[in-house]
């Protein structure tokens, strides 16, 4: 179900910093907020996001549940080589979601 | 009969007592529902482990008058070098009365180019936001925002 959405530049020059936009869909339920019987919904988020180049990783980010719903994550990269980035979120009850973009560069 | 041991005792006693209804107070006091300066507090130093923050070369962009606190939009920018021997290796996102002091931790590194990341937060109440970036000589930088906001995030009912 879930599914995210990735936007890599498909070309780069070598050099170049490239901007990776990344989103997920996912609820990101708190764990804050009560259904109107007074219990409490259980927390359902993303906590983690990684970003690997090649095998490498080049970012990770610990999400809170203060990241709103469908969390979008930004974030910048030097572009060295041709390849590709592999993305993985991994969450609360087992949520563990991976995608991939290549690249390019001359 | 000796009365300068006993009279220790005795205020030992007392000092003890009255550390034990200090003690008691938090335990009586309901856990508040959302997170105090202090708990900010103790995030960062989390983060920190008690080292120096100063203020200055981040940049914490965030709408200052926030309609919809579910999603917020948030970007931080660190005015730093991205050199292998000289970079911004984090930046972590707090903010003050979210019912949790955290928002996010990001790690980066000199590959990473700019040190800029961007998302989008919930917030729960008019708050300030504060940003710190540690970089690779272990000192740590930041940067805070006060935000007002007119519909709060987490606060209603699921139906």
């Amino acid at each position: 179900m879930a599914s995210a959405l990735i936007n890599v530049p498909a070309k780069a020059k070598r050099g170049d910093i490239i901007e990776i936009k990344t989103l997920m869909s996912h609820i990101m339920e708190t764990g804050y907020r009560h259904m109107a019987s007074g219990e409490i919904v259980p927390r359902d988020i993303i906590t983690s996001f990684a970003c690997r180049f090649n095998g490498t990783e080049i970012f990770r980010a610990d999400l809170f549940p203060a990241i709103a719903a469908n969390p979008f994550i930004t974030f910048f990269t030097t572009a060295i080589e041709s390849g590709k980035f592999e993305f993985e979120w991994v969450g609360d009850r087992g949520f563990s979601e991976t995608a991939s973009a290549s690249i390019t560069v001359e | 009969m000796h009365r300068p041991p006993n009279s220790t005792r005795r205020r030992f006693l007392g000092l003890a007592g009255g550390a034990a209804v200090l003690g008691a107070v938090p335990v009586v006091t309901v856990r508040p529902a959302e997170a105090t300066p202090a708990m900010l507090a103790s995030a960062i130093r989390n983060v920190t482990g008690g080292a120096a923050v100063k203020t200055g070369k981040v940049k914490l962009d965030v709408p200052p008058l926030v309609e919809n606190g579910n999603t917020v939009p948030l970007t931080v920018s660190v005015n730093h070098p991205m050199a292998p021997e000289d970079h911004v290796t984090s930046i972590h996102v707090f903010n003050e009365k979210n019912p949790q002091p955290n928002i996010a931790n990001f790690y980066l590194g000199p590959h990473s180019g700019r040190a800029q990341v961007s998302t989008r937060i919930r917030l729960a109440d008019s708050q300030k936001i504060v940003a710190i970036a540690k970089l690779s000589d272990g000192s740590f930088w930041s940067a805070s925002v006060d935000v007002v906001v007119t519909l709060a995030a987490c606060t209603e009912e699921v139906i």
